[in-house]
């Protein structure tokens, strides 16, 4: 019964690589938005969105994500819905990440500087033009970096998807191993597929937080 | 516009009523009571600490005041946030670190209030920053950010950013204090112009000759009191109160 590792599992792994990507990229994109969200009311001046913005961040901060999405996955489930593994994982990781940069962006609303806020206030703009037009813009720069930092962690946490049944990178190095007994090989190969994704970003984050660094020092 | 101030004459451009202001327990301002006129010119100075920056500060509510009225060109700032926006629409303010916003070009600077608080076009709001900017002696720079100005022209461009929101008072706060000895007299200059052009202007400065030559008023404050008013002449060769005397024995030295 067992297979040799050739072409056809090879290619196999390779094209789970696909189901890895726009697992990141739908719990990114979501992210972005929740965000966002989680960022404004984290800042708000209303204690009651202030402290929930807290508890939902402390929360994901706090608890294993693999947990994070049993609770999602097996939560769902509970209410007699059946739920595709893709569903509950881009939940739970969409979750996931609005915390996580929700956390990140708040710092760098918070790094613009007062001065601009007053500027912005004497100048009658009011809170949606002053975040729109003068803080936000100023954040994302700031942003860039940390926020790149993240989508690589990001695309690492969605191989806890496999647990669940979803097949992605993961999920099919384990189908293979399991027809191959190649454990060395099989594992060596995704790991190299995610090294081959996620090294790349990194250097891209890193060039830039350097050079906001030096715009920064200027 | 009908709340507070004369009926028949023009209101003042800023009143104050027993203004207190206190952060924490620290009380900033104790019991202030100011009247200032239609195209007035008023320098406050004082020690450090002494509750310069926080006193016009309250005027646009950059701070809240806790106690006291304060109205502004008629409006009742302390009566609601319809009529703080109304009187930031109407104040201009200068600060000692010019918060430019870094990114965006000087011309973007100048057009953004008028644009988004105003409602003014585009064109007509960029028409307006080149005139400003103009009457601050920078027009070649409009393109350009204010990391790449020095010190004086960007407070040039700060000034020009609150003028183009046509103000009816301006409000500066140490405009000279972050500059290069070399660069404070282009800064002080224009703010002369300014005032000969009969802008209403209250002006936190130790730049004595700028008080003498410009102001019809200068305060002095200590301790979040106002404890001398008078026309610069008296103010300084005569002042009353023996505070007033100490500060000035200490900054002409
Ligand atoms: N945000 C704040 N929180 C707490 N205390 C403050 C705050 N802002 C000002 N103060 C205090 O209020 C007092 C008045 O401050 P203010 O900045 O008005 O003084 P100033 O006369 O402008 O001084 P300077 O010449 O140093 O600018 C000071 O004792 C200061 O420490
Ligand atoms: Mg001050």
């Amino acid at each position: 019964m067992i297979r040799e590792f050739g072409t056809g599992e090879i290619t196999f792994i390779l094209l789970a690589v696909r189901w890895t990507l726009v697992l990141s990229a739908i719990a990114f994109a979501g992210g972005a938005v929740g965000g966002l969200l989680v960022a404004m009311a984290r800042i708000s001046p209303n204690r009651w969105l202030a402290g929930s913005a807290m508890v939902f961040i402390r929360f994901f901060q706090g608890t294993p994500p693999l947990m994070q999405l049993f609770l999602v996955f097996f939560g769902i489930t509970i209410f007699g819905i059946d739920v595709a593994p893709l569903t509950a994982a881009a939940i739970a990781l969409t979750l996931h990440a609005s915390a996580f940069l929700g956390e990140i962006w708040r710092g760098c609303i918070q790094a613009v500087p007062s001065g601009q806020t007053e500027a912005s206030w004497a100048l009658g703009l009011r809170y949606g033009m002053r975040m729109r037009h003068i803080v936000l813009p100023q954040a994302a720069r700031i942003a860039v970096a940390p926020t790149v930092g993240f989508l690589v962690q990001l695309i690492k946490v969605t191989s806890l998807a496999s647990i669940i049944g979803f097949v992605e990178l993961t999920r099919a190095g384990q189908i293979i191993n399991n027809a191959t007994y190649e454990p060395f090989l099989v594992f060596g190969l995704v790991a190299l597929v995610y090294f081959a994704i996620c090294w790349p970003l990194s250097l891209v984050a890193r060039r830039m937080e350097r050079r906001f660094a030096r715009i920064a020092a200027r | 516009m009908s709340d507070g101030g004369g009926s028949r004459d023009a209101p003042s451009a800023v009143r104050m009523e027993g203004v207190g202001k206190w952060f924490g327990t620290f009380q900033a301002l104790t019991d202030i009571d100011l009247d200032v006129a239609q195209g007035e010119r008023i320098v406050i100075c004082g020690p450090s600490g002494s509750g310069k920056s926080t006193l016009i500060r309250c005027m646009n509510r950059l701070e809240p005041a806790q106690r006291g009225k304060i109205f502004v060109d008629g409006i009742e700032l302390t009566a609601g946030p319809k009529n703080v926006e109304k009187v930031r629409r109407e104040v201009g303010m200068v600060f000692q670190q010019f918060n430019l916003f870094p990114h965006m070009t000087v011309m973007e600077n100048c057009a953004i209030a008028p644009r988004k608080v105003r409602g003014v076009d585009r064109v007509e709001a960029e028409r307006r920053a080149r005139h400003y900017l103009e009457r601050v002696r920078i027009p070649e720079q409009a393109e350009k950010y204010p990391a790449e100005l020095s010190g004086g022209q960007q407070q040039r461009v700060a000034i020009a950013r609150a003028l183009c929101m046509n103000p009816k008072l301006m409000l500066f706060d140490e405009p000279t204090s972050a500059l290069d000895p070399e660069m404070v007299k282009e800064v002080l200059d224009t703010m002369i112009d300014l005032a000969q052009e009969g802008m209403t202007m209250l002006v936190v400065t130790h730049e004595m000759g700028f008080a003498r030559r410009v102001a019809d008023r200068v305060i002095f404050m200590d301790r979040g009191e106002i404890v001398e008013t008078a026309p610069p002449d008296r103010f300084f060769d005569a002042p009353e109160h023996k505070r007033t005397r100490a500060f000035l024995g200490q900054i002409s030295h």
